[in-house]
């Protein structure tokens, strides 16, 4: 696809030599095709700089503060202690692999449950034992021409994680990317993870990341990942973010279906000072299928921003896109779901809805549902809401001695359940319920 | 003892009580009736606590305690329980949670140890099957869906479990048929005992023929205006609320 849906018009080119400085002499490149990004990364984002409210695409989120940030890149964090590391298992163990500071820790990883035919394995391994699949897809889907941050992510490009899941392998065990924050006082820390994933023809997976922090240290994540599904392939991709309110977490993910794929992806926002998920799920192929959802639960002063683009590129795709907000305090939110439906795309469904919950006079939602629809035999539809806890539930639940404060968690609870029922697997999903839970328990 | 003395309450800066005075003993079932906005539900409102009804004078003694001092979930924990006319729905909050919560808040109130999941469903059991309720009906969200008869058999079933010592109930009969009424009466009249008080609020003498009042009260502009046996509301079925100055028909 060439036609770009977004351009850097309204970045800030002087935000750039803060990002950009810190990064001289970290050139030991693996791969011409790293070195090569990376230079291309550095002097894309040189030229723009961070983006502003000026560019249509960031008017609801402001990167100001990250601005002033003063930003190092992550040091070393090979030796760094964990406490502890969060899994949606109940018991046992399953394929892990672990970031501390977006450095990969092999120390911490296992690929214990994955069946023979499929590749998981950090960035500088694939690099060094798989340059051709990294040659082939690093770039493809996330353009850093097109993006600033993608342009920043390329420019200090080190660490991530490669999957590849071979023709027809179906893999049973969630695969985890645990990626644990820690950074230093005095500096934002910042780390570029990417990844690279690849579904080939009937494949199927479960990916679930989890983001967390450890330390009420400030960091920046700036996450980029592209996902490629092939023909009639599955992945199930759930994401958690719980990082200190502190930090700045920035995502990106590009993910092309071929004919018959399957691309589901949940995102729970729960921490974090500034967050911006970016889906970008292109239906490539016939009959493909994509389902984005999410929960965000933000207060104090957090700002979370979920931004989607659906493409649908070819006839007969079906998108379900549904996600819930509860924002309390002087929180913002703002949700951007873009449908584009084009011209050969005809007997598309597809389906949008954003609804928040407003807990507080203070508390902002900006939502902006877009269809750009360019073909005649489609069925789209979109809905925005936002509302207060409903006054009369809240009495009816005091009035049979429910404390107001439980009541009101009650009401929020309901709310966000059936968001998470979005969820497919159920220990996953269960897994998720206890981050809203725990959430909700500690608001009171 | 429930004490009610010279209550005055506005709604939206609008007077609607003027000066109710009521006094219910233990185990007495007291019959509120009056013509449209007569300020029946206002009274039930202000009883259990609802923001909005400002108590401009008077006071509510219960049980020794100032009643109008107290949050709503803390009437409700003391024993205070309101019928509601219309139930609320709750979507995404099922009818056992809700009940099992509403229990355990109030057995903890009262320092008692709070039912675990088996003693709670047993609990249940024996409370639905009086009332004639499925099982499905617990498991749906609290009154999503619900029936007009479901809803009001649901109230009487929260009743049942929560054991109140003071029961209002609001306009109990409103949608329902003659059926649905007469089961949720025998639920109610089942919770009838000498410790129980209640306030049977009613537009219409037809639900008191199912829940028999020890005493009949008629307000009207908010005020009390007449008090009587249960004679007062076949009289009152004869005659309308005409002679309170109220004419229905216009």
């Amino acid at each position: 696809m060439t036609t770009s849906l977004y351009s850097t018009r309204g970045a800030d080119p002087t935000t750039a030599p803060a990002f950009l400085a810190p990064l001289e002499g970290r050139d030991a490149a693996i791969l011409p095709v790293v070195a090569d990004l990376r230079a291309r990364g550095r002097a894309r984002f040189a030229a723009v700089g961070l983006p502003t409210v000026k560019n249509e695409a960031w008017r609801y989120t402001n990167l100001r503060e990250l601005a002033k940030q003063s930003i190092a890149p992550a040091g070393d964090s090979a030796a760094t202690p964990v406490d502890r590391l969060p899994t949606v298992r109940s018991a046992g163990a399953g394929p892990r692999l672990v970031f501390v500071d977006g450095r990969f820790r092999a120390d911490l990883s296992t690929l214990q449950g994955l069946p023979t035919g499929v590749l998981l394995t950090d960035f500088a391994s694939a690099c060094r034992d798989h340059g051709d699949l990294v040659a082939a897809h690093l770039g493809r889907l996330a353009s850093a021409d097109d993006r600033p941050l993608v342009a920043l992510n390329s420019a200090d490009l080190t660490d991530g994680v490669v999957l590849r899941v071979g023709a027809g392998v179906a893999v049973a065990e969630p695969i985890e990317l645990v990626y644990v924050t820690v950074g230093r006082e005095g500096v934002t820390a910042s780390s570029h993870p990417r990844a690279l994933i690849l579904l080939e023809t009937g494949a199927r997976a479960v990916l679930v990341e989890h983001h967390i922090s450890q330390g009420g240290a400030a960091v920046l994540s700036n996450h980029v990942a592209e996902i490629t599904i092939g023909e009639g392939a599955t992945l199930h991709h759930c994401k958690v973010q719980r990082e200190n309110d502190a930090s700045f977490h920035l995502s990106h993910i590009a993910a092309s279906v071929a004919t018959g794929g399957v691309y589901d992806n949940f995102i729970l926002t729960l921490g974090a000072r500034l967050s911006r998920n970016e889906v970008v799920s292109a239906l490539d192929g016939r009959d493909a299928r994509t389902h984005v959802s999410g929960g965000y639960m933000v207060r104090g002063h957090q700002h979370a921003d979920i931004s989607t683009v659906i493409d649908h590129a070819q006839p007969n795709g079906t998108s379900r896109e549904v996600y819930k907000g509860v924002i309390d305090d002087h929180a913002r939110a703002a949700f951007q779901g873009k449908i584009i439906v084009r011209p050969q795309a005809q007997k598309t469904d597809g389906h949008q809805l954003n609804r928040a919950l407003l807990l507080s006079d203070n508390a902002e939602i900006d939502a902006k549902p877009e269809l750009q629809i360019f073909a005649d035999d489609v069925k789209c539809s979109h809905g925005c809401t936002a509302g207060e806890l409903d006054d009369n539930a809240l009495f009816y639940l005091r009035a049979r001695g429910i404390d107001k404060e439980t009541a009101r968690g009650l009401l929020i609870g309901a709310f966000l359940a059936d968001v998470l029922d979005e969820i497919a697997e159920a220990p996953i999903r269960d897994a998720f319920q206890d981050y809203v839970a725990g959430w909700l328990e500690e608001q009171r | 003892m429930i004490e009610i003395k010279n209550l005055h309450a506005k709604v939206d800066g609008k007077d609607i009580l003027k000066g109710v005075d009521l006094t219910i003993r233990p185990g007495e079932v007291h019959a509120i009736m009056g013509p449209n906005g007569a300020g029946k539900s206002t009274l039930s409102y202000v009883l259990a606590g609802r923001d909005g009804y400002e108590v401009t004078d008077g006071s509510v003694t219960y049980y020794g305690k100032d009643l109008l001092a107290m949050e709503p979930e803390e009437r409700a924990a003391e024993g205070v329980f309101l019928a509601f006319q219309y139930p609320v729905e709750i979507p995404g909050v099922a009818n056992t949670t809700f009940l099992k919560t509403a229990i355990n808040a109030t057995r903890k109130h009262r320092g008692e140890k709070e039912l675990d999941a088996m003693q709670f469903l047993k609990l249940l059991r024996e409370k639905t099957k009086a009332l004639g309720m499925s099982d499905e009906m617990l498991k749906r969200a609290v009154n999503v869906g619900f029936s007009g008869g479901e809803k009001k058999r649901n109230e009487t079933l929260q009743m049942a479990v929560l054991e109140p010592k003071f029961a209002i109930l609001d306009e109990t009969d409103s949608g329902l048929d003659i059926d649905a009424l007469k089961i949720v009466a025998e639920g109610v009249n089942a919770l009838r005992s000498p410790e129980r008080s209640m306030l049977v609020i009613t537009h219409y003498q037809r639900l008191l023929d199912y829940i028999v009042p020890d005493y009949v009260h008629v307000l009207a502009a908010g005020r009390v205006v007449k008090s009587g046996g249960k004679d007062l509301a076949l009289e009152l079925e004869k005659n309308g609320y005409r002679d309170f100055g109220v004419d229905e028909a216009a």
